[in-house]
């Protein structure tokens, strides 16, 4: 049997099949995520660039920089807001999409359907600046649109207070096709007979939807709370498209703080540990989501 | 409320959600064909009055924007092709082969799908520096040549393989590369599909890793040479939204044409086992 096996495993074919693609993730994904951490401790920078020779360790230095630097803070809260604004709106958009698009009254679903999700499958940097000249203060759709009801006119992407909101406008319209499809399919793996059941009992519509419906998709929601959490934090081209972090540092994202401090000003080893604070921060709110997500669950048990 | 007023509110609601997702498109489309200025007239101008071509020969003639789509093209099919191939073998043989440290391998690789691809963008820029790929098309292509995500999506569909189909073509001689070529892939045909709209999808729409990788304007892809023009034609409204829908036509082409597989793989790819 022993002998079977290691005379399998010299010529198992398996390794072949495998290799190619391990050795591209290993090499371009793994190994340049566990160096990250490795740079995050030292200073390498644009001397360190040019000659190796300039490169020295020092230890937690850059995160006790990170600590005391307020723009990596402004960083943090307009990524937080960004998140916090965007998530909810955008899965309860999707949510509600997904409702309508799974009501046995509705028609032309596919085509609808269609229509709804085409923004998710859209270049971010293309859409993102068609919106910037939505957003335009004086010739803007945005503002056009909402002076024929009596709003604004909003400065939007020149106002810190409104910038923000705006590229959570943007996000939102961008992104919530791609949760909804995801819900539809989770709304018809509900069985029918359970709906069936609560009508029995004498359940309405609200009731229904709030016994049947929202606990048989709860797991389907809390999936696509994680991702879209995830996805959020990451936020980079909608800002360096349409405010470049500004007005006043009101849309400067973590993503985008690290692409300045690596990339613009060579600032590697700094950089790098804004990389693994932001993954830290992913960790620890998925943690909290899944907490959250736990809670919830065993109240819904209880 | 009545059945009958519930339809209808259900459809307004519907179609109103419908234009707010389509009239930036429509609005773009329609934007690049006005004349110099339309674009951006007070109050807005819908639909343009003298429909004109001329943004988009500016984009071609003198701004060299076909070299940029060329690029694209070219980054994005490569990318699909070889990753496609590589997760194919990789998934199939998670799902049908039995080796030593298969499955702690495979509960790595899901672990690891929650590690934003950023963390490891400085050292592999770095690393493609020390070996002389910046700047090339190798440097964009190295982080996308196979991915965690085609992996899983072909081992759960490669799951469902009968054995029996696997065993008969074995007994009858079969290499396993043949038996890979000729039976796995035609079967797995359905989630490839799929993996390769994915996969070109992404690569074009890509913009982080492309954007730093290559700064040479001459081997720029199509959203960072969009993000540079936006620097120097921030005034000239029709032609940034004629460089838009150049941008997004092949990606809205393609899913427009295989959008069934499209939302098939988002769906599969959401439902983790």
């Amino acid at each position: 049997m022993m002998g079977r096996r290691l005379g399998a495993l010299r010529v198992n074919p398996a390794y072949l099949f495998v290799a190619p693609a391990l050795a591209a993730i290993v090499a371009f994904f793994f190994v340049p995520v566990v160096a990250s951490v490795a740079l995050s401790f030292t200073d390498f920078d644009i001397y360190a660039v040019a000659d190796r020779e300039n490169l020295r360790v020092l230890g937690l230095g850059n995160y006790t920089h990170l600590v005391g630097d307020g723009l990596f803070w402004v960083a943090v809260r307009n990524t937080l807001l960004f998140v916090l604004l965007a998530a909810p709106l955008s899965i309860a958009a999707s949510l509600g999409a997904a409702l309508l698009l799974s009501a046995p009254v509705t028609r032309w679903k596919a085509a609808f359907r269609t229509a709804l999700f085409l923004p998710v499958v859209t270049t971010l940097v293309a859409v993102a600046v068609v919106w910037r000249y939505a957003f335009h203060p004086r010739t803007g759709l945005l503002n056009a649109v909402l002076a024929t009801i009596g709003i604004g006119p909003f400065d939007w992407l020149g106002d810190p207070r409104f910038a923000m909101p705006a590229i959570v406008v943007m996000t939102i319209w961008k992104n919530f096709g791609f949760n909804m499809v995801i819900l539809v399919a989770g709304l018809q793996s509900i069985p029918e007979s359970l709906y069936e059941a609560a009508r029995i009992d004498g359940a309405g519509s609200a009731a229904r939807f709030r016994h049947v419906t929202l606990p048989m998709l709860a797991p389907t929601l809390f999936f696509v709370s994680v991702m879209t959490l995830i996805g959020d934090l990451q936020l980079f081209a909608e800002p360096y498209v349409m405010t470049q972090g500004g007005p006043a540092h009101a849309t400067l994202s973590v993503v985008l703080l690290m692409y300045l401090e690596g990339f613009r000003w060579w600032n590697m080893g700094y950089a790098a540990a804004i990389a693994v604070a932001l993954f830290a921060i992913m960790l620890a709110l998925t943690a909290v989501a899944r907490r959250a997500g736990a809670l919830a669950a065993g109240e819904e048990a209880a | 409320m009545r059945r009958s007023h519930v339809t209808v509110l259900v459809h307004l609601v519907l179609v109103a959600a419908a234009v707010v997702t389509l009239v930036p498109l429509l609005w773009m489309v329609s934007a690049s064909l006005m004349p110099a200025g339309e674009a951006s007239a007070v109050p807005p101008r819908w639909i343009p009055s003298a429909p004109t071509l001329a943004h988009y020969r500016e984009l071609f003639a003198r701004l060299d924007l076909a070299r940029a789509f060329a690029n694209s093209l070219l980054i994005a099919v490569t990318v699909t092709l070889v990753s496609v191939t590589l997760n194919a073998l990789a998934g199939y043989a998670f799902a049908r082969f039995e080796f030593v440290g298969r499955d702690r391998t495979f509960r790595v690789l899901l672990a690891a799908l929650v590690v934003p691809g950023q963390l490891g963008m400085l050292p592999l820029f770095l690393m493609l520096r020390e070996l002389g790929l910046v700047n090339t098309y190798w440097g964009v292509l190295v982080p996308g040549l196979a991915s965690i995500f085609g992996i899983f999506l072909v081992r759960q569909y490669a799951l469902s393989i009968p054995q029996s189909l696997l065993d008969a073509a074995r007994v009858d001689g079969a290499g396993e590369l043949r038996l890979f070529w000729s039976l796995v892939v035609p079967i797995c045909k359905p989630v490839l599909v799929t993996l390769a709209i994915f996969t070109f999808m992404g690569t074009w729409n890509d913009f982080l890793w492309p954007l730093i990788v290559l700064s040479d304007t001459r081997l720029q892809t199509l959203p960072v040479a969009l993000a540079n023009l936006l620097g120097e034609h921030v005034q000239d409204t029709e032609l940034m939204m004629a460089g838009a829908v150049l941008t997004v036509l092949p990606v809205v082409v393609v899913f427009l044409a295989l959008q069934r597989s499209y939302i098939e793989g988002i769906v599969t790819g959401s439902v983790k086992q």
